[in-house]
């Protein structure tokens, strides 16, 4: 077995390069068939479901509202330039809620989750933790993989929306400092535009994005070799893998769902 | 090496063969284990005694060869039928690999929660119960980083017997350890032998242990047994790497 630096970290050759998306595409074979399957572990995915989602909460506020503030701040300045000033609340929430919400929740939520998901895993891999629980008639990939994947998918969503939220609320906020208007009309001006066909699909693509996290960091944390080094290169390729995967699915889902979803 | 005699064997290894890429780690190995029964496994470290204690509760796959563990071939079983044997079959890991997020209690209580319909208190109960047999009950709220060598064994052990099982697998239960703790685990694991009757093997390579602890000893040498009998007859075998491992032992 190649380590991910010989593999598609280090796009060592293509035989190893091909070696890596074959064992990835066995994983997520193995990950959809125990979803399926009983016992499903309903305590540890709440517990995932925690882990994952309120504690990147606070993170994912916090880089939402800079950007809410940097995002009211820039156009504010075009805007006036073009004689638009007007057009500021629309654009802000239409930019939120269709690109910046849903990529800075998913490329958090890597940093955060994907590191602890495959330096926990790789960590349990070299310590025998995880032959320990397989070695006690309970199935590992069950227990931690699949929890730990279902979490990542459902509670992106989740954050993006309040990733929105807290980006337009202090994008307006931004806004009423240099020039007062009321929220009722900042929102109201905002969201005129905006349709379900614009919020949904933009929003819930980042469950994409919680799939790729989830399935990068544990396929990285499981797969890890060589005591504490092996689980720094496990984190450190999750992390990278993940936010790499992550923008290259939004430029296809991105115009995926402007071909189906096209008003 | 023909199979030994198999009498009650609860375990049953015949010609088994595994291998990573060209290094044969486990090379035509035949072994019987009958009730009641401790095996040491007695070789070099680094030399596949993990390997062999993995493939013999479907951790790892045997290239070819056999595996009946309880009478049940193991190499052939799906998921569901493996993990039933696995929960008869206690597993003490090299250096305990105790979940590092759970306290001692949770740990010892870990496979309780998942194959019992018990409540929490009584599991809790039955896990207090077993860390007192093994001396480890007021580190119940510990972490395992704040235990030592020692009563982290001794915790590995609890949780291995937690569900009552009928064969322990031990890995080097006392290596690394200072004598006086590696002759307490030497004591705990012949009592366990005593009282509960268990069949079980020890895969060490420390002679002290070896003679304490067992009725029957297997001797592997680059993946092959080179000795299988009982260990007084050990010292008069002509082979000459159980002569070496002997006289340095």
């Amino acid at each position: 077995m190649k380590t991910p630096q010989q593999g598609f970290g280090g796009l060592g050759s293509i035989p190893s390069f091909l070696e890596w998306f074959g064992e990835l595409g066995c994983f997520v074979g193995k990950f959809v068939r125990s979803t399926f399957s009983r016992p499903f572990h309903f305590q540890a995915l709440l517990q995932q479901m925690h882990e994952i989602g309120t504690r990147s909460l606070p993170l994912v506020v916090l880089a939402s509202a800079s950007t809410g503030v940097v995002l009211s701040l820039h156009t504010r300045e075009s805007l006036v330039r073009f004689g638009a000033k007007g057009l500021l609340p629309v654009v802000i929430v239409m930019t939120i809620i269709k690109e910046s919400g849903p990529i800075i929740t998913a490329l958090i939520v890597c940093g955060r989750v994907g590191a602890g998901i495959g330096a926990q895993l790789a960590s349990m891999k070299v310590t025998e933790q995880i032959d320990a629980i397989e070695a006690s008639g309970i199935n590992a990939f069950r227990l931690l993989v699949v929890t730990r994947i279902l979490a990542c998918i459902l509670m992106l969503p989740l954050l993006t929306i309040v990733a929105d939220l807290s980006g337009i609320l202090v994008g307006w906020l931004a806004n009423t400092l240099v020039e007062h208007v009321s929220l009722v009309r900042f929102i109201q001006d905002g969201f005129k535009q905006l349709t379900f066909q614009d919020l949904l699909p933009t929003t819930f693509r980042t469950a994409i994005f919680g799939f790729i996290i989830g399935l990068l960091g544990c396929f990285q944390g499981t797969r890890s070799t060589g005591g504490t080094e092996g689980v720094a290169r496990a984190a450190t390729s999750a992390v990278v893998l993940a936010s790499l995967f992550v923008i290259v699915a939004d430029v296809g889902l991105v115009r995926l769902i402007q071909i189906v979803f096209r008003p | 090496m023909t199979p030994p005699a198999q009498g009650n064997a609860v375990i049953r290894v015949e010609s088994l063969f595994k291998a990573f890429g060209s290094l044969k780690v486990i090379n035509d190995v035949n072994l019987n284990v009958n009730v009641g029964e401790t095996l040491v496994v007695l070789c070099r470290s680094g030399t596949g005694k993990s390997v062999l204690l993995k493939l013999l509760i479907g951790l790892q796959q045997p290239d070819s060869g056999s595996i009946q563990m309880l009478g049940q071939e193991i190499t052939q079983l799906a998921e569901k039928p493996l993990n039933e044997v696995r929960k008869k079959v206690g597993f003490v890991f090299q250096n305990a690999a105790l979940y590092d997020s759970l306290t001692v209690a949770e740990n010892v209580e870990f496979p309780l929660k998942y194959h019992t319909a018990l409540t929490v208190g009584q599991r809790r109960e039955q896990a207090m119960e077993i860390l007192t047999r093994v001396g480890m009950q007021d580190s119940a709220l510990m972490m395992p980083t704040e235990l030592s060598g020692g009563m982290k064994r001794r915790v590995g052990l609890a949780r291995a017997l937690v569900l009552k099982p009928k064969i322990m697998l031990y890995d080097e239960p006392t290596a690394g350890l200072d004598p006086i703790t590696s002759e307490e685990i030497n004591e705990l694991i012949l009592k366990l032998q005593q009282e509960h009757a268990m069949s079980s093997i020890v895969v060490t390579h420390e002679m002290h242990s070896a003679q304490r602890i067992s009725n029957h000893v297997a001797m592997l040498d680059q993946g092959s047994i080179v000795f299988d009998g009982n260990f007084s007859d050990m010292k008069n075998s002509d082979n000459k790497f159980v002569s070496l491992f002997i006289k340095n032992g």
